[in-house]
């Protein structure tokens, strides 16, 4: 494919878009289609993250609503108003003394498990080892339960340290990075389906933690209103507000594709390219691979991160049970690849389409079956269950799936390929 | 008629071709040996051969039967056997289901064709239950060889089968391969040893830039001054 | 001893029946990874959905266990398992191998495999709903017996509980794994399985029909995966997202284990099972007895237990972490791919 009938493609695609948009604009009215346009461009944002990760570097995450779920906590800690009623109870006293049970326990278990140097047996000292680690954490968290049913039935959770928005993003980000170079340390060294199921656990983990710590989220309560960094609806309208958030928002998209359309020309980019179409020689070359991708590996979920944190802010509210691991990360996996691996246009371009089409599937979905019911019962006297509403939203999972095996199957490139030439 | 008759081989890997008209004809009771430097085609002439793979251009001939690009597991029923140069073994089975698994096509009872193995290559006898991944890699060669005889094979591919041995069992398996030629069956290999292989071939193919360069009966070669001086190292 | 009773129970029997589902899970998962070299995610849907070829079977025929004297659910296994089978063979035809056809990256069909696995959901789901179900409801003959086991000790006032289902299953894994050893032992497709395990180029070469090979892994991966789905639905209950806590356990079982390795997927089952039970178990429990003998100022507490019970997902991960850190190989030996 020449570059002219690609940049061709990338016009009348996008224009498509654009018209999809006018369409929905007039169809749905201006407050609805900008909300979905932010939470499009959220998406974008955690898109592009993913898209480097698969193509860039052929790394399977199944634990994207991990890290979106981290940039969101993330961000309600820093950023949510302060609990005076937690910091005016014992509550940060009895976490700091928690704390420094932490820090005595990861000191003990460090010099017991260096504790052969003095002559220790190395299976005693392993043994010593992780009996001194079962010892500490127990003390930790017998010590932890009792300071966090105290903050919960007293000042409700510990509440935020009401920091600007943009310090919330930021350290989402960051934290989302944190969780990935654990993971990435471990699992990238191996085949990536390792990495698959353990990015598949630490997701559900991290959603066990939020949904369950009432402490810290409060759980299945939610955390709401989150702050904006632009002014509210409530301040200046619906329109207005979500003006200046899908203005924010889309300077985040634009900058992110900036950089990363930079860096694929960059030697960097090159060398990923290298490393993902043909591993053994480019380690042969010397390229430290394992490395690289661990870098890859934490932009990427950094992206995530920050993305979530994102789309958790302009929905206002943090539910930690919202996060359904497998389904929504693999929305994001149907845009990536629906939009072309590896293209960051393409990836922008799934996350907009997918995101509208997702959005006006559940009105739909509800429609068609509403119809089913109405013409079951009049044809065939057929008595439909009282969930079916609850059922006709699961058939979008179904087209979920069915979505991913076609396109893999059907077009691997997506609409926008990639723009190399890929050898074998 | 001939026993293997390819003529004209074109094929290689990703629209570039390796093989550039290769022919290689041999009889029923011959043992024919493939030379080269390498990346002269030699390898890829017996996987061109044996259908693993795509040949573009020209034809394989089984006893006067068409098998161009046929599939393996057909080639094995039509008595084409072959012993691949690395991982020719199945290491966690043991040596005896190793040769089971070379009798996968056939239904009929086979353990006298055990036996004549272990006549064969006494070495195996007394390890037929260890499994063939402990195994010194002379005695790998020979469970591998073992696998491929069990079809009891009108044609026997070998694809450098003394390469990292040990002079003790590089005689053994040249004898071997001898023995085997002798009770009818077919053998075609590509070899580094090269005047040692000769010395026991009927038949020797000299391959540079996968063409054919020399062919003719194996002592000729040894003979020839020009192979000797390029091939057989002076 | 109470206690001790307890614990037999809490871990024991909890343990072992959980484990023995994980490991029915993880047989299936090892040897789809040893022959196809994936990880297969949609397995766990695969238990789901044998689950329910069960539960329409005794809604179907609900008299039929009547006639052996089990429950139906148990009586109608062997034809949900060649449903099941028949099904994933069915998954293998029209997702999978188009894939490996096509010789794409093995991620590629780790990546369709969720496909397919939300297709699964997605389909259960809009014919089941989300309500649960129980098999003895509906059964139109036993009711889920429970048996409770007096020990012959004075101090031993507590029973042990074991339920029907429970007893089925052990029974049922015990009869699998010996069939299954069997089969990879002595016959020749079985040992061509393993063959193809070892290396599937030499395989080809050999005349070994790898379609059939392949189908036979379906067939036992199928068929393991809807009698976990059902014995574990009859003991407890029947629920459209049963795999959900599934998935990463079983996963973690088959690396545990020994990735391609059955046995070690048998081994790797209950080592997560019974990590899952002592986990959570509320270990204070066992020190009451001792509370006399206790110095007064070591205050006991009421509850000592690893790991809340609604943070159990850990523990498989955890073990996973911990086997790829120390042991890729797991303890069986394995591949690591």
């Amino acid at each position: 494919m020449t570059s002219l009938t690609s940049v061709k493609r990338e016009i009348v695609l996008f224009s498509g878009l654009g018209l999809f948009l006018a369409l929905i604009f007039f169809q749905m009215g201006t407050a609805f289609s900008l909300r979905m346009l932010i939470e499009a461009a959220c998406y974008a944002i955690i898109a592009l993250g993913l898209t480097i990760q698969w193509g860039y570097a052929g790394l399977f995450n199944t634990g994207i609503m991990g890290f979106i779920a981290v940039g969101g906590f993330f961000t309600v800690l820093i950023s949510f108003p302060v609990n005076d009623k937690f910091w005016n109870s014992d509550g940060p006293a009895e976490l700091g003394v928690v704390g420094l049970y932490l820090l005595a326990g990861i000191a003990i278990t460090w010099a017991v498990s260096k504790s052969h140097r003095f002559g220790f047996p190395k299976k005693l000292v392993t043994f010593l080892t992780v009996l001194t680690f079962a010892i500490s954490y127990l003390v930790v968290i017998s010590a932890l339960e009792p300071a966090a049913d105290k903050i919960e039935s007293g000042a409700g959770f510990i509440g935020g340290l009401g920091l600007p928005v943009f310090a919330g993003w930021i350290i989402g980000a960051l934290g989302a990075g944190v969780v990935a170079y654990y993971v990435g340390r471990i699992c990238l060294g191996l085949r990536s389906d390792y990495l698959a199921i353990a990015t598949l656990g630490i997701a559900e983990i991290i959603k066990a933690v939020f949904k369950n710590a009432d402490w810290l989220t409060q759980g299945t309560l939610t955390v709401s209103p989150l702050p904006w960094p632009v002014p509210t609806p409530n301040d200046i309208g619906f329109v207005a507000a979500r003006a200046g958030y899908l203005t924010v928002t889309a300077i985040i998209v634009v900058v992110i594709l900036f950089f990363l359309q930079r860096a694929y020309n960059a030697p960097w980019g090159r060398m990923m390219r290298a490393i993902r179409d043909n591993e053994v020689s480019s380690s042969a070359m010397g390229k430290d691979v394992n490395k690289r991708r661990l870098e890859i590996f934490i932009l990427g979920c950094m992206l995530m991160g920050l993305g979530g944190a994102a789309l958790v802010t302009s929905t206002r509210i943090f539910d930690p049970s919202g996060f359904l691991p497998l389904n929504h990360t693999f929305l994001i996996w149907v845009m990536v690849i629906l939009g072309g691996s590896g293209n960051n246009l393409g990836a922008i371009f799934g996350a907009i389409f997918v995101y509208i089409i997702w959005t006006i599937s559940e009105p739909m979905a509800i429609l068609i079956f509403e119809a089913v019911k109405v013409y079951g019962n009049d044809w065939f006297g057929w008595q439909a269950p009282s969930d079916l509403m609850a059922r006709a939203l699961q058939m979008r999972v179904f087209v979920i799936g069915l979505t991913i095996t076609l396109v893999l199957r059907y077009a691997p490139q997506g609409v926008l390929p990639e723009k190399v030439i890929h050898h074998g | 008629m001939a026993l293997l008759e390819a003529k004209g081989l074109y094929a290689g890997y990703g629209g570039m071709n390796i093989l550039n008209g290769v022919d290689a004809v041999i009889d029923a009771d011959e043992i024919g040996v493939i030379i080269g430097a390498n990346g002269a085609g030699k390898s890829t002439l017996l996987k061109a051969i044996f259908g693993l793979l795509h040949v573009s251009q020209g034809t394989v001939k089984l006893a006067g039967k068409d098998i161009t690009n046929m599939a393996p597991d057909k080639l094995v029923r039509a008595g084409m056997a072959f012993v691949p140069q690395e991982q020719n073994i199945f290491p966690s089975l043991s040596v005896e289901e190793n040769l089971e698994m070379g009798a996968f096509v056939r239904r009929d009872d086979f353990s006298h064709l055990i036996e004549q193995i272990y006549g064969y290559f006494p070495d195996l006898a007394e390890k037929r239950n260890q499994p063939a991944g402990e195994l010194s890699g002379g005695q790998r060669q020979m469970v591998a060889m073992g696998r491929a005889l069990m079809i009891e094979p009108s044609l026997l591919l070998l694809d450098e089968p003394t390469a990292g041995l040990s002079p003790r069992y590089m005689n053994e398996i040249f004898e071997r391969i001898i023995a085997i030629n002798k009770t009818g069956v077919g053998v075609l290999m590509v070899e580094q040893n090269a005047k040692q292989a000769l010395a026991i071939a009927h038949k020797g193919f000299v391959l540079a830039n996968g063409r054919n360069r020399f062919t003719n009966t194996g002592e000729a070669l040894l003979n020839d001054p020009e192979v000797a001086k390029s091939f057989l190292g002076g | 001893m109470n206690e001790l009773i307890f614990f037999f129970n809490k871990v024991i029997v909890a343990g072992s029946v959980i484990g023995s589902i994980y490991a029915m899970g993880a047989i299936g998962v090892t040897l789809v990874f040893a022959i196809l070299r994936f990880a297969h995610f949609a397995h766990a849907d695969l238990m789901t959905l044998g689950a329910f070829f069960s539960y329409i079977l005794v809604v179907a025929f609900p008299e039929l266990g009547g006639f052996v004297g089990l429950p139906t659910g148990f009586v109608v296994l062997p034809v949900a398992m060649v449903l099941t089978a028949i099904f994933a063979i069915g998954l293998d035809k029209t997702f999978y191998k188009p894939l490996r056809d096509k010789n794409v990256k093995p991620v590629v069909i780790v990546i369709a495999s969720v496909g397919v696995t939300l297709m699964i959901q997605g389909v259960i789901r809009l014919f089941a709903g989300t309500t649960s179900r129980n098999f003895f409801s509906v059964d139109g003959v036993a009711g889920k017996d429970i048996f409770r086991i007096k020990l012959p000790f004075e101090a031993a006032s507590r029973k042990i509980f074991i339920t029907e289902p429970q007893i089925l299953l052990f029974i049922f894994l015990i009869l699998a794994v010996g069939l299954l050893h069997y089969f990879l032992t002595r016959t020749r497709l079985g040992k061509a399985m393993r063959a193809m395990s070892d290396n599937p180029d030499l395989a080809r070469v050999s005349g070994i029909n790898t379609n059939v090979v392949v189908w036979t892994t379906w067939i036992i991966a199928g068929g393991l995966a809807a009698a976990a789905g059902t014995l574990l639905s009859m003991d407890v209950i029947l629920k459209p997202d049963l795999s959900f806590n599934i998935l990463l356990p079983i996963f973690a079982a088959a690396i545990v284990g020994g990735v391609g390795q059955p046995y070690g997927a048998i081994a790797g089952g209950f080592v997560v099972g019974f990590a899952e039970t002592l986990s959570v178990f509320n270990w204070a429990i066992l020190l009451r007895p001792f509370r006399d003998s206790i110095p007064e100022w070591i205050e006991l507490p009421s509850k000592i237990a690893f790991v809340p019970t609604e943070y159990k997902i850990i523990v498989p991960f955890v073990l996973l972490i911990a086997i790829l850190v120390w042991k890729p190989t797991g303890i069986f030996k394995g591949k690591v791919l």
